[in-house]
């Protein structure tokens, strides 16, 4: 059976440009599914193909049991989206934002006027809830875009970057309003670019770049496709720099080569055998007379998933550009 | 911050779709738009010193040189004036409509609008309804000042209302090309110059501001059947300011001859075609 959200061979091409080229989806009800690529991957298309915002060139889309395709107003209902800049009047105030929005999805004035109300609440927005909302923080105005888009208590919900642009704090603060959506039971499909969100939300992740998928599985199983462990040295000497080396290549996986970052005092190497392994590194570094500032066991990060997967890092800045305005367009 | 939802069970929506489906999203739509001009009270003011400035410049500037009937009586060109200057007044509002619904496809509602299960024309007529709203006060304002620097009518009050409708009509007429100029471009500012720019030829070249009678033989056929043109000389009729006047076409131009019903027809047939190019705009646009 189908997730809540289903794509199969989605195509869509502007131009020259394929900003999806034959991309598949199944997010299973009540999931997350983080979609990641850096920019001009084609994620913010993917999303538009699913929210009936554009129509795919080819391919099939269902949410929510509902094919899109066929009856776009259908899903409109069951759907709510959050886009990447906050899509509220600037000029209405936020209680009459969300009415405004909820007579839209066809609920009576005194329902949309009670469900502002709740939300707003919900928010922590009852404050400022009679000021224009030209007046609210970036944190704010983003509380007040994701509450538009809970209106209806959407069962299927996607966000494209929900958290782009924000400050540490306000993002802590949205993922926590993220985490208790999903824990209600609603599906959420999240595009992002930051890796650390992706972990700390999605249950599944998938890796589009020029419009194809070009991995997917759980944040773990991705990290272990890409490779193991690998222990990082800092020694408090630069002279040590090269007994350290010495010693480390010892300890290398599969007689695999050490990194040696000469101004940060800094040496990697791939291992295998976890905190057992960093206690003989210790150990051997120990009776070499070599001072260390820091050891660790670093597992790898989403960040070196991405990187190995698409040859450049997820927020860089080189593919950027037209391929995006394209994808947006 | 508290749980977010309780449960993800969409709630049961009121009945929608259909005429009355779509007025009432109209509605909702409008009711912003209105609360937005409230808010932006400036927009309202500065759209009017335009019309004040032209009203009393024309008035005072070109009155007694310009000769209406072989006769340069300043009174004569004031009541000669004033349809045209309320008529092009009406036609800003498609630079507004133009401006407001650029806006809003910059900063993203439209895209949300489009993921609502709302009738698809809803966002486009509630924002040339709210424009109608702003013309009519405007127009009352600049009534007020013609009333002021001596426009008078000569008709019962209720002919006098049915060319203030007809010039209603033809402001509403125009924010459906205001609302198509606004999907087609960019940002606000070009919607802005989109929407202004060519309303300069069109307003002039027409039986506005001077008898046509003056004009090269090209012109007069080109301002004769200018759908402008018709509803300024609707308005002209049913305020009675026809003193002096040559009411008869000069190059026997159907809609000279016939000025109420060519405006009516004029309006209806343009609010018909970019009513349909701007929805159908609509449905595909993306910012």
């Amino acid at each position: 059976m189908p997730g809540a959200i289903y794509a199969e061979g989605l195509v869509k091409h502007f131009g020259d440009v394929k900003a999806l080229d034959g991309v598949d989806l199944d997010v299973p009800e009540g999931t997350v599914l983080g979609l990641l690529g850096p920019n001009g991957a084609g994620k913010t298309t993917a999303v538009r193909c699913l929210t009936t915002l554009l129509t795919p060139d080819a391919g099939k889309a269902v949410v929510a049991g509902t094919d899109v395709l066929k009856h776009p107003n259908e899903v409109r209902r069951s759907i709510g989206l959050s886009g990447q800049f906050a899509a509220v009047d600037e000029y209405l105030t936020g209680r009459e934002n969300l009415q405004m929005v909820g007579q839209l999805y066809q609920m009576s004035a005194k329902a949309a006027k009670q469900r502002a109300g709740e939300l707003l609440e919900q928010f922590n927005l009852a404050d400022a809830a009679d000021r224009p909302s030209k007046t609210y923080s970036g944190g704010m105005r983003r509380r007040l875009d994701l509450a538009a888009a809970l209106v209806v208590r959407p069962p299927v919900m996607f966000m494209d970057e929900p958290t782009t642009g924000l400050d540490p704090r306000n993002r802590q603060a949205l993922w926590e309003v993220i985490k208790d959506l999903v824990g209600g039971g609603t599906t959420l499909l999240l595009t992002t670019q930051y890796l650390e969100e992706a972990d700390n939300l999605a249950h599944d992740i998938c890796v589009i770049d020029h419009g194809r998928v070009i991995a997917r599985g759980t944040s773990d199983q991705l990290k272990a496709q890409t490779g193991g462990e690998r222990v990082e040295v800092v020694v408090h000497e630069p002279g040590h720099i090269a007994t350290a080396e010495e010693v480390l290549r010892g300890f290398a996986k599969g007689g695999g080569g050490t990194t040696v970052e000469e101004h940060t005092r800094k040496l990697t190497v791939p291992v295998t055998g976890g905190a057992k392994l960093l206690a003989e590194v210790i150990r051997e570094l120990d009776a070499r007379g070599i001072e260390i500032d820091d050891i660790g066991l670093r597992r790898p990060t989403l960040d070196d998933v991405f990187i190995s997967l698409t040859g450049h890092a997820a927020e860089a800045e080189d593919t950027a550009g037209d391929a995006e305005k394209e994808d947006t367009k | 911050m508290s749980a977010a939802t309780e449960t993800a069970k969409p709630m049961a929506p009121v009945a929608g779709g259909g005429i009355a489906g779509s007025v009432r999203d109209s509605l909702v739509v409008a009711k912003r738009n209105l609360i937005r001009m409230m808010r932006i009270p400036e927009m309202v003011i500065f759209g009017l010193i335009q019309p004040i400035m032209f009203v009393v410049l024309f008035t005072y500037v070109f009155g007694g040189s310009i000769s209406v009937g072989g006769s340069t009586d300043p009174q004569l060109y004031r009541e000669f004036l004033m349809a045209g200057i309320f008529a092009q007044t009406v036609t800003f509002a498609t630079a507004g409509a133009g401006a407001g619904i650029a806006d809003d496809m910059h900063k993203g509602l439209i895209d949300r609008f489009r993921s609502l299960p709302m009738a698809r024309g809803a966002v486009l007529t509630g924002r040339t309804l709210a424009d109608l709203v702003q013309t009519a006060l405007t127009l009352v304002v600049l009534a007020v000042v013609a009333l002021l620097v001596g426009w008078r009518t000569h008709e019962p009050f209720g002919k006098v209302l049915a060319g203030f409708a007809l010039l209603l009509l033809l402001g509403y007429a125009f924010s459906w090309i205001g609302a198509l100029i606004g999907l087609s471009v960019r940002t606000p500012e070009a919607a802005t110059s989109g929407g202004l720019i060519w309303l300069f030829p069109l307003t002039f070249i027409s039986n506005a501001f001077v008898p046509v009678q003056g004009m090269p033989a090209f012109l007069q056929h080109v301002a004769e059947w200018n759908p402008f043109s018709a509803t300024v000389q609707a308005a002209r009729e049913l305020f009675g300011n026809t003193a002096g006047q040559q009411m008869e076409s000069v190059t026997g131009a159907w809609p000279m001859e016939h000025p109420v019903l060519a405006s009516v027809l004029w309006s209806v047939l343009i609010i018909v075609v970019f009513r349909t190019l701007a929805v159908r705009k609509y449905r595909s646009a993306t910012a």
